[in-house]
């Protein structure tokens, strides 16, 4: 007995209304669905953080609006709502207001193609992870362009910093998903899943793949601009970086949408490395909807590791997050590309 | 190449305007930077904005009133500059103060640089996007804070010293708190340096960063921790030491790399020698009085007087040029961060944005001591 | 090296000062404000002397006259001394030495700020602690009043 109801729902609205009504209502009703999932996930997230934080740093961290203070990140988020949304006299308005959109609908369109579970996942194209890597880098204009417009020149210098940082680790991002693709032999994300059925690609392809999942963390950090690269936005020298200027609620797409983007970036990992919504050796197959309990441990538990880089490492120097990439990530992930390659030709994954 | 590059792509400096409100000035500090993409140019500096004029105050005060307002020059060194006051006091009338009274100053000047260079710590951390050090530096200060609370009733500004002695006797707690302060502080120091000295980042961020040279050191008037970075013999309590500093034994913390990495390390030193010279001194707290009697009017001959104590930032000295009168006829603080301060420009020439933050935070300036 | 020492040694080199405080715990110089330049560079220069660490600069309104004093410091001996340039009330001047103490640069600007010295060939006498447009006279100087200072 299989306990699907998005098969129910697609067969009570066929009841009522023509196919292609049907359909356009279902995108609407997904659409609505990931919405919730996005201000939910980036409330918990960062509801999460500052327990996380408060936990390293020796004090309690929000603890009174409801209960363990989960309503807390809530009430923040109605307080910037009521707030009035300011910008510099000579900002390039129409491109000051666009810019936040570009990152939560990048945001959202990679959060589409996460597979929670076996069932819920909006969108599951065979160039998946291809579709991925590329949604993913049109954030970077939306950050570049409240860099430029806000015509302030901390927020200048934050946009440019995102340009540089994001285009190199960019690289060492997609180059250690290509290595886990080439163990795969294919992009599509229900089937990387399907093949860690036998064993976790962590473990199919061990040496490479655990290479690739050092790598992968440490270059998901900088794509989600967060400690030790949190070069855009480094409170200590550029105030609050591209979005010095940013008030109410298009501060809080950034700071929600910065959250959810970890979120992708710790899916990927688990998708990649650790066998996405699948129970370790196979205890609860059966069991229709374990797979999101199985997805939301694995994803925290890369999140949370995110979280205990953030609250115990210094910052770099730009410089020295160019010569990072460029002259260790970069080569070492070429190689290990290479050893992949070999290793899946000789057979010697497990 | 690069005659395309100069051609093709026209560059210019830009100004960026850093401070007075900006997290890592430490306060109301105003940096005009000339900056060349990312590389610094030139820092020139705006002061003033806290500037209350204590020198002009000090002039229609008496000696005694002073004392309160050396308090808010550097506020983390409170107790030192107190005490610069009252040496100086006391040795133009000749006051002869009891063992008691010495030894309980010293004590509290180690507690204070303790607490300053905790503050100093964590907040350098931050500085370099470390957060969570500032907690860490935070739990200490609140132990030594607690014992000034104790002790005087206030926990920054404590003005404990009174000439010729100090204002109260000490709490009976005292010798038991700072004894569990020690045994605490000496199992929490190696923790910092787990968190952030041995951490590679860090030590990427400030080795080699900010590096003055002992002639340029020299000339530019560094003292204090910041001086000792560059291998300059300059601690106060060696070269003339008040108050009990002649019957402990300690080390001046030298390193001479002369970078920010040096200085890092001077003061993590300093604060090992602070705790022991707590430790020699906390079970000899001589008996005797805690105050002697002065005169209820003070009024210093005519005369040029100097004093210098080391606070935490570095030299502090005191000048007074007296007339005879009970109010000072110019009274002048020389501040340890002015002088350090100056040097900025020299050690950030060609670096980044990012190292002039960290360069800043090594110098450890406390806006108030540069304004007075 | 005592007091007395020092003050023989300066005598060698320099002429034309007038010294007080031997006894005191650091010596005390007047000298002219025309050869304070000469002074210092000799002072800085000379090997035994060495008198390379400028402790503080200090302006003082004197009544008669305005002034500088300044503290300099050996590092190879930890000496002390004190040495007084007063110029005239009107037209204050004095010559810079940033160039030889570059710890003067800033102390000379607010010197000049507070008691309205003029520090001859110094580059930039600008507003450092007052603010920019600040025109209401020099606010150290024994003479100025402010509606908002207090009366004693």
């Amino acid at each position: 007995m299989v306990l699907n109801i998005f098969t129910d729902i697609h067969n009570l609205l066929l009841e009522y209304m023509s196919e292609e009504a049907t359909h356009i209502t279902e995108l609407i009703l997904i659409a609505a669905a990931y919405l919730g999932i996005f201000a939910i996930l980036g409330l918990l997230l960062v509801w999460l953080e500052r327990r996380v934080a408060g936990f390293f740093q020796l004090r309690l961290g929000p603890n009174r609006v409801g209960p363990f203070g989960l309503f807390q990140t809530i009430a923040d988020a109605l307080k910037l709502v009521s707030k009035e949304l300011t910008g510099t006299v000579k900002a390039d308005s129409q491109l000051y207001r666009i810019a936040p959109y570009f990152v939560i609908t990048t945001a959202l369109m990679s959060l589409a193609l996460i597979p929670f579970s076996q069932e819920i996942q909006a969108f599951d194209i065979n160039i998946g992870l291809f579709f991925l890597t590329s949604v993913s880098s049109i954030g970077v204009i939306g950050i570049f362009l409240a860099g430029w417009a806000s015509n302030n020149k901390y927020s200048l210098i934050g946009g440019m910093r995102t340009g540089i940082q994001m285009i190199s680790y960019e690289l060492s991002v997609g180059m250690a998903i290509v290595t886990m693709v080439v163990l795969a032999g294919t992009l599509q994300i229900s089937e990387i899943i399907e093949l860690q059925k036998d064993g976790w690609f962590i473990f199919q392809g061990h040496i490479p793949a655990v290479i690739a999942f050092m790598i992968f963390m440490i270059a998901g950090t900088a794509e989600s601009n967060r400690v030790p690269f949190d070069l855009v936005e480094a409170e200590s020298e550029l105030g609050a970086g591209f979005h010095t200027e940013y008030s109410g609620m298009n501060f809080a797409y950034y700071f929600l949408a910065e959250f959810v983007n970890m979120f992708i970036i710790a899916s990927i990992a688990v998708v990649l490395f650790f066998g996405g919504w699948l129970s370790p050796f196979g205890i609860t197959d059966a069991i229709p909807f374990a797979g999101l309990f199985w997805f939301t441990i694995k994803v925290i538990g890369v999140i949370f590791l995110f979280m205990w880089f953030r609250w115990t490492f210094p910052r770099f120097r730009i410089d020295q997050l160019l010569t990072l990439e460029w002259k260790y990530l970069l080569p070492i992930n070429m190689v290990n590309i290479v050893l992949m390659a070999l290793m899946v030709w000789l057979g010697l994954t497990l | 190449m690069e005659e395309f590059l100069t051609d093709q792509l026209k560059t210019q400096e830009y100004f960026l305007n850093m401070g007075p409100q900006h997290p890592a000035t430490h306060g109301v500090l105003r940096l005009l930077l000339k900056l060349d993409g990312e590389i610094i140019r030139n820092v020139d500096m705006d002061l003033g904005f806290i500037h209350r004029s204590i020198e002009k105050m000090c002039e229609r005060n008496t000696y005694k009133q002073i004392i309160h307002l050396t308090d808010r020059l550097d506020y983390l060194s409170s107790h030192m500059n107190n005490e610069a006051v009252c040496l100086l006091v006391e040795k133009a009338l000749n006051i002869e103060v009891s063992d008691r009274i010495k030894v309980i100053r010293t004590m509290m000047d180690e507690l204070t640089r303790i607490s300053s260079h905790v503050l100093w710590w964590g907040v350098m951390g931050m500085d370099i996007g470390a957060l969570t050090t500032f907690m860490y530096g935070f739990r200490e200060r609140e132990m030594i804070n607690d014992i000034f609370e104790e002790t005087c009733g206030a926990r920054l500004t404590m003005n404990y010293n009174v000439i010729g002695g100090l204002r109260y006797d000490l709490h009976e707690n005292f010798v038991k708190r700072v004894k569990e302060f020690i045994k605490h502080f000496k199992k929490k120091l190696p923790e910092y340096d787990k968190l952030l000295t041995n951490n590679v980042i860090f030590r990427k961020r400030i080795e080699g960063v900010g590096y003055i040279s002992e002639k340029d050191a020299v000339a530019y008037g560094l003292n204090g921790p910041t001086a000792r970075g560059s291998g300059i013999s300059c601690d106060i309590r060696k070269i003339h030491p008040y108050s009990a500093y002649d019957r402990v034994d300690f080390e001046e913390a030298i390193f001479t790399e002369g970078d920010s990495y040096a200085r890092y390390k001077v003061r993590i030193q300093e604060m090992w020698q602070s705790l022991s010279i707590l430790e020699q001194l906390v079970d000899k707290i001589p008996e005797g009085e805690y105050r002697v009697k002065t005169k209820a009017v003070i009024k210093l001959p005519e005369g040029d007087y100097l004093q210098r104590v080391e606070a935490a930032r570095g030299d502090f000295g005191i000048f007074v040029k007296s007339t005879g009168q009970k109010f000072p006829y110019r009274v002048k603080f020389r501040s340890p961060g002015f002088a350090n301060l100056t040097a900025l420009n020299k050690m950030t020439q060609g670096l980044k944005i990012a190292d002039l933050v960290a360069v800043l935070s090594t110098i450890d300036i406390v806006v108030p001591d540069i304004d007075r | 090296m005592t007091n007395t020492e020092i003050k023989n040694k300066i005598e060698k080199i320099f002429e034309g000062l007038v010294f007080s405080g031997e006894e005191s715990d650091f010596l005390r110089i007047e000298a002219n404000k025309d050869k304070i330049r000469d002074l210092m560079q000799k002072l800085k220069d000379d090997g035994e002397l060495s008198f390379d660490y400028l402790f503080s600069l200090t302006g003082v309104d004197f009544g008669e006259e305005l002034g500088v004093i300044y503290h300099l410091e050996s590092v190879k001996t930890r000496k002390l001394i004190q040495i007084t340039v007063k110029t005239e009330r009107e037209n204050a001047e004095i010559d810079t030495i940033h160039d030889i103490f570059p710890a003067a640069y800033f102390n000379e600007i607010e010197a000049h700020e507070f008691f309205g010295i003029k520090f001859k060939n110094h580059p930039d006498l600008k507003h450092l602690f007052l603010p920019e447009d600040w025109d209401k006279g020099y606010p150290m100087r024994k003479d100025y009043t402010d509606i908002n200072m207090l009366i004693r």
